[in-house]
């Protein structure tokens, strides 16, 4: 019971349920035979015997990438996964949406490592379809209420002083389908409309002072993409002037086109919506707006009947991304529980694990650097006695706010709500081992 | 002048044209006639909004023709986007909020929440129709908007909505007073709606599961095996082949994407194929014409992808193997 992980890098999908239960036992000198099966048939029955009494063929039998020639440099100039990552892959929830123009994608939240979210991973919402935007055609506008309505072009934009921040981006609606009930399965569909990357771009507060803003009357800024839906948000001016940016760039390189590209609003710790993509104009006004995407949708419905507007900052919230949700415990003994924490609101103090469904909580490593509005790995030792558990992560931020239960949140907004679930998630561990989303009071 | 004098007086040039607060060079004015093209957004007190009009059987005639196949004759379909008419009551115009929203799980329309008229023109002359945004023409949008407006009877058939009368439609909007603004989450320092202590010991917590995944939803999202790295994760185990070749080439065409033995994922069980097909001599036609060129209709909404590449072999060895699951 103590040969910590021992089996979690094992080949263990190919073990056949009677060897499963072998190894639930305790029993794991036939294993030999399964690495060696598992290494010389991957896919089929193995038929290979093992290199017996001797040791694992891994070691002993040379495989070819030891003993030939590999590949050259630039056999592929922009850089791919390995084959073997082919299961890491940005999914869409069947049934969510019926156009896939107006639809999102989910980040694998399960397969990634630190806090930095892989530009062709980073998740996808879209409101009338991507476009590759030619950049030397794009141009930004900054008017309204500004002393000199002013047009850039990326070449302008991009001589500008420009600042690298890194931030963590949150689809108001994540975890969304989860206000009633459990709906989905793993932590990529109940938490996967998160990401977060180091944006590069020149700061709002830059252009709307080049513009000579009103900082009288200017109390929002509208911004608006060029895509067909010209998606539109409203901005309070404070946020605006603090640390908005608009960016060019996303983890050293331009903004994927699915993102944006060339341009895009990043509005640290607002909901995603307000990050409007394929950024074409920015409006300084005295009133909000009331844009579709903020009159009609992302709008939280409480149990008065009545919708709160402008509902934009994202609040405190965590999530353990292993052991989670469609994973699977082989064996017993030791873990490493990992998750993600943040807050709309400014930087992680703390993070709590439960792996007795909210009884009992230790607190978790943090991984530094600790940044604002950005994502926080965290980690926490957990020997599994293989008897049943449910983890649970519970963030605290730096204003002394604590992540909420489900039925804290309920209590004030209800269950049809939509937006702006924060709540501490359940993941069930069965005394089989199996990991399935549940909620606990 | 010595070198470091000349250093000098270029380094003293530096803060003074930072001072100056702009970026010589950088970006340049914009012209009315390009301001005109792209401000285009309408405030809830109708800034922004163009003078025009548009009556209600224009737009009807619009709404036939470029609205309906998405959004439903009266504006009611469920099929491509959530619904726009329907919910609202003549109290609601009346009141300005919407009752039923109080109720349990209603299906919420756009009328229903939408509480500025603004909205809906300003959204329609951005981005409708779906496929071929800021098509319409300024009248056009009015028509269409007094046409929506009209199937919730919130305007009556003969009228001809326009710059001048728009403040009276935004008089009859159901959901007028249904929105609040006293709330924690526009402001960065605003006060949270719920509060958790941060309990560390013997917490009183309710013991017990109160949700699980349903049994309908468990097969939605495919294979979860799949979708986790294939090592190095606590990671569900595949069932022991047993069968020659064929999971090889069920997992070589990813067919347990969608598919799974004995019960639904995204696609049908194959055993429930199997048993479909039972005693159909063109079972094994129909079935290969299906793999390879997909299909649709028989099983649920998601279609059968074509899989035009798979060779003939073994696309049979795959067919065969498929019809003997109900066995």
């Amino acid at each position: 019971m103590n040969v910590p992980g021992r089996l979690k890098r094992a080949p263990e999908n190919f073990l056949d349920p009677r060897e499963i239960a072998e190894v639930q036992a305790g029993r794991r000198d036939f294993l030999r035979g399964a690495f060696a099966a598992a290494l010389a048939a991957p896919l089929a029955a193995r038929a290979q015997p093992a290199v017996e009494g001797q040791g694992d063929p891994a070691i002993l039998e040379l495989p070819e990438h030891t003993k030939g020639l590999g590949q050259p440099v630039v056999a592929r100039p922009y850089g791919q996964p390995s084959q073997y990552e082919r299961n890491v892959q940005r999914r869409e929830s069947p049934g969510l949406t019926r156009v896939g123009q107006s639809s999102v994608s989910f980040a694998p939240l399960q397969g990634l490592f630190g806090i930095i979210t892989p530009n062709g991973l980073h998740f996808e919402r879209h409101h009338q379809g991507w476009w590759d935007i030619d950049p030397s055609r794009h141009r930004l506008m900054v008017m309204g209420l500004v002393k000199e309505a002013k047009v850039y072009t990326m070449d302008d934009l991009m001589r500008l002083p420009a600042v690298s921040r890194m931030h963590f981006i949150e689809c108001g609606a994540n975890t969304g389908m989860e206000w009633g009930n459990v709906a989905v399965p793993t932590v990529q569909y109940t938490h996967g409309m998160l990401s977060c990357c180091e944006f590069t771009g020149v700061k709002l507060s830059t252009l709307l002072d080049d513009g000579g803003f009103d900082k009288l009357k200017g109390k929002f800024v509208l911004a608006e993409g060029a895509d067909g839906s010209s998606m539109t948000r409203t901005i309070a001016m404070e946020r605006a002037l603090d640390d908005v940016m608009v960016a060019w760039a996303m983890n050293g390189e331009m903004l994927r086109p699915e993102n944006g590209y060339p341009l895009r609003l990043v509005a640290p710790g607002l909901q995603g919506v307000s990050w409007v993509k394929w950024l074409r104009r920015i409006e300084v006004g005295d009133q909000p707006w009331a844009t579709k995407d903020e009159a009609i949708h992302y709008i939280d419905l409480m149990p008065d009947g009545t919708h709160r507007q402008y509902s934009s900052i994202q609040e405190c919230k965590s999530v353990i991304t292993s052991p989670s949700g469609g994973q699977h415990l082989l064996d017993k003994g030791y873990y490493n529980v990992t998750g993600l924490a943040w807050s709309g609101r400014g930087k992680i103090k703390r993070v709590d694990v439960s792996v007795d469904g909210g009884r009992n909580w230790r607190t978790a490593r943090l991984e530094s650097p600790l940044q604002a509005k950005c994502l926080a790995r965290f980690n926490i030792d957990w020997v599994w006695d293989g008897s049943p558990a449910v983890l649970q992560s519970r963030a605290m931020d730096e204003t002394g706010y604590v992540q909420p239960k489900i039925n804290q949140l309920r209590a004030v907004r209800g269950k049809r709500s939509i937006y702006h679930n924060n709540a501490i998630q359940s993941w069930k561990v069965a005394d089989s081992g199996e990991v399935t989303n549940v909620q606990v009071y | 002048m010595s070198r470091f004098t000349s250093l000098a007086v270029l380094l003293a040039c530096i803060p003074a044209l930072a001072a100056a607060g702009n970026f010589p060079g950088v970006g340049r004015s914009a012209t009315p006639a390009e301001i005109k093209a792209w401000d285009i957004d309408v405030r809830p007190d109708f800034k922004g909004l163009p003078p025009g009009s548009g009556s209600v059987t224009q737009g009807q005639n619009i709404w036939d023709a470029k609205c309906a196949s998405c959004h439903g004759t009266f504006g009611e379909s469920n099929e491509v986007f959530t619904p726009l008419v329907g919910g609202t009551t003549a109290e609601d115009i009346e009141t300005g909020r919407v009752k039923s929203l109080k109720a349990g799980d209603v299906a919420r329309t756009t009328l229903m929440k939408v509480a500025t008229v603004s909205t809906l023109w300003d959204y329609i002359h951005r981005a409708m129709p779906w496929n071929a945004p800021k098509s319409l023409s300024v009248d056009d949008v009015y028509a269409v908007v007094a046409y929506l407006l009209n199937l919730g009877d919130i305007l009556p058939a003969d009228f001809v909505l326009s710059d001048k009368n728009i403040a009276e439609a935004q008089q009859r909007m159901p959901n007028r007073n249904g929105m609040t603004r006293n709330h924690g989450l526009w402001d960065i320092k605003g006060t949270p709606d719920v509060k958790n202590p941060a309990c560390m010991k013997d917490c009183l917590v309710e013991v017990g599961v109160s949700s699980e995944l349903p049994e309908y939803a468990q097969g939605a999202h495919g294979n979860l095996a799949d979708q986790q790295r294939a090592v190095a994760t606590p990671r569900k185990v595949a069932a022991a082949p047993a069968d020659g070749g064929v999971t090889t080439l069920v997992k070589k065409y990813a067919c347990q994407s969608c598919h799974a033995v004995d019960r639904k994922l995204v696609g049908p069980a194959f055993k429930d194929v199997a048993a479909k097909y039972k005693g159909d001599a063109q079972a094994e036609a129909k079935l290969l014409e299906k793999l390879k060129k997909g299909g649709g209709g028989n099983w649920g909404v998601v279609p059968m992808p074509p899989n035009p590449d798979i060779p003939e072999n073994d696309a049979r060895i795959l067919v065969e193997w498929v019809l003997s699951r109900g066995l």
